[in-house]
């Protein structure tokens, strides 16, 4: 008899425990995870560095000084001078205004406008879903720059044109695995009441799909925003993304391409976009070990 | 399903991906920009009236859309991919002329790759976490998260400038001069002129933009080794294969590597696409005249005809190499030609 109530006992415990909310439970195992917690702590670095630029930079990054053009760092300059001699560090400071949050925007433009296509293709099916899909693969047919260089080319230079580039040859990827998500949850015995009860399409994708769907989106979306950076930052290399005087960081190395011996006017701004893209992909990384129940940290 | 079954059904299906492929790059260039003669003529000639009108001709711009694509279909069958605004050369002739380098620099970057991402992959995964499998995920990480752009100039910094190790940009010595072209790389051509001094220098200059762009491929094949190789090492045949009493590099070797390896073919494409993205910065960088550089060239003139060529060559180099690694895979595992 005593056993058996400590065999309750114990149950009841166990139950408890396993009475925890997933998603609180991966909140958790996010907030425990000291990787993902550095790269968050990076990220939130340069989102002060940036929303403070204006206290932070000791010049205007604009400011040109002939007569101080390409000097090394000193304690006047921390980062040296450019070409104009604009100050490096300012332009760095200034930079994470614009390299911080192109990263993100693309990611969640990329991921709404994909996930509801995908999510559209995946509920209504037949030739809608086949074109749609069709689209996708013919999309991601490309390595992603080489058709980003493309249309960007042909919208011409600009920061805002490089963004609507790289929105149009990422949302395949989301429409992709948001489609395959949503195949498998419209099955669902809760959605076939809900159809029976006579919710509107569009309702029971809203309201009893989309929430069901959203965990792999956003581990995606998370392990994706370092490329991101990295992409637009390459198109503004190439001079198709931000345009000078913009002191992104992409540019700034662009244009310290050809003095690449005065090492500090490409050095800084790399470093300053390795730790961001390195923060998002620490953060990404966690994300997905919390949220992903296929991966097993070993 | 015999393996040739299997070929011919992948060869089938890259027709109608083809057909979209012209597509989407139809539809870019003739439906995005205001006018679509300004894809096709210099600014200079669109004041030119006959020049104009050849051109509306060549390209049927006076017709339906529907119309135009299959026009522009068959200028594309018969390798008409519209003259270089830079150049003033046949795109065609331009990409032909260009392509080898950038061959050679991807087999190089390839080859830097797997000789050094499997041994890291291999050793990681059998000492986990060890320094060296530290040492892999530092590399990894940087390869994942280093604008290809900077560490060139980085490692031009150092290893040329600083140094002096390597060369500087460009792919052969400038006055050693190219060897006579047979292929277009400059490693067999060198040696089929019996040059050793030109060979030497065209490998000298392979080495740093190899580097640059196998980092990511590196990265990516030394992560896929080592979990893949974890997975297998946990198998039972592995436990029997020690059991036996076989020695642990045999083990490893014969029985694990060879099963590790098979969803490392799958990236491979992955790592392809990669090397295709890093290609244009790296080239740009190191001065390396290969289509990457000719695609960042073009972009910067807003060289329409030079563009849209070299993204459909690239993309039909793509799916290719797609075609190749599926190939591949089902060479490796039969289970892939029997679904």
């Amino acid at each position: 008899m005593w056993v058996l109530v400590m065999g309750k006992k114990t149950n009841n415990t166990v139950s408890l425990a396993r009475s925890e909310a997933p998603w609180v439970r991966r909140w958790r195992s996010l907030l425990h995870n000291p990787m993902a917690m550095i790269g968050l702590a990076i990220i939130l670095f340069w989102a002060l560095v940036a929303l403070f630029a204006d206290r932070i930079a000791p010049f205007d990054p604009l400011e040109q000084k002939i007569d101080q053009r390409l000097a090394a760092p000193s304690a006047e300059h921390f980062f040296g001078t450019d070409e104009l001699g604009r100050d490096v560090f300012s332009r760095v400071v200034y930079g994470a205004r614009i390299s911080l949050p192109i990263g993100l925007i693309v990611i969640v433009f990329a991921m709404v406008v994909g996930s509801l296509i995908g999510a559209s293709a995946g509920y209504i099916g037949g030739v809608y879903d086949l074109l749609i899909m069709r689209l996708a693969d013919i999309t991601l047919a490309f390595p992603s720059i080489v058709l980003a260089l493309a249309i960007a080319a042909v919208l011409g230079p600009g920061l805002t044109n490089a963004l609507i580039a790289m929105i149009l040859v990422w949302w395949p990827e989301y429409a992709r695995l948001m489609r395959g998500q949503v195949l498998s949850v419209k099955n669902n015995e809760y959605v076939t009441a809900a159809v029976v009860l006579g919710v509107p399409n569009w309702r029971i994708l809203m309201r009893h799909i989309l929430p069901n769907t959203f965990g792999p989106i956003l581990v995606k979306a998370s392990l994706d925003a370092g490329s991101a950076i990295l992409n637009i930052a390459a198109l503004s290399f190439i001079g198709l993304g931000a345009v000078p005087p913009t002191p992104e960081w992409g540019a700034m190395i662009s244009t310290g391409r050809y003095k690449f011996y005065n090492w500090w006017m490409t050095t800084f701004p790399g470093l300053a976009m390795l730790s961001v893209v390195l923060g998002y992909n620490f953060f990404g990384d966690g994300v997905r070990d919390a949220f992903d129940p296929r991966t097993t940290s070993r | 399903m015999s393996f040739l079954t299997h070929l011919a059904r992948r060869l089938l299906l890259m027709i109608p991906m083809l057909i979209g492929i012209t597509l989407l790059l139809f539809i870019v260039t003739r439906i995005v920009p205001v006018n679509p003669l300004s894809v096709i003529l210099t600014e200079k000639s669109m004041d030119n009236p006959e020049v104009v009108q050849a051109a509306i001709n060549r390209w049927g711009l006076d017709k339906p859309l529907p119309e135009q694509y299959w026009i522009y279909l068959k200028n594309l069958a018969q390798g008409e991919l519209g003259t270089s605004f830079k150049t003033k050369n046949p795109v065609a002739q331009d990409l032909r002329k260009f392509l080898p380098a950038t061959i050679e620099l991807a087999i190089g970057s390839f080859i830097f790759a797997l000789l050094l991402g499997l041994p890291l992959g291999i050793l990681s995964a059998i000492k986990s976490n060890s320094f060296v499998d530290h040492f892999t995920r530092l590399i990894s990480l940087l390869g994942a998260s280093m604008p290809p752009f900077w560490s060139g100039l980085i490692l031009l910094f150092a290893l040329y400038y600083k140094l002096k190790w390597f060369p500087g940009p460009g792919r052969i010595d400038a006055r050693i001069g190219s060897p006579p072209t047979v292929t277009g790389l400059f490693l067999i051509d060198s040696l089929v002129a019996g040059n050793m001094n030109q060979f030497w220098s065209a490998l000298s200059h392979l080495v740093l933009p190899s580097i640059v762009l196998g980092w990511f491929s590196l990265a990516l094949i030394a992560r896929i080794t080592r979990s893949s190789l974890l997975e297998v090492l946990g198998l039972d045949y592995i436990r029997t294969a020690r059991a036996k009493g076989m020695k642990e590099w045999f083990v490893i070797m014969r029985h694990a590597l060879r099963n590790a390896l098979i969803p490392l073919v799958t990236v491979l494409g992955l790592a392809f696409a990669g090397l295709m993205s890093g290609a244009i910065m790296t080239e740009t960088i190191f001065a390396w005249p290969g289509i990457g550089r000719y695609a960042v060239e073009s972009s910067a003139n807003l060289d329409y005809p030079s563009i849209m060529g070299v993204t459909l060559l690239i993309a039909v180099i793509y799916m290719m190499v797609n075609l190749l690694v599926d190939l591949m895979y089902a060479v490796i595992d039969p289970r892939i030609r029997e679904a």
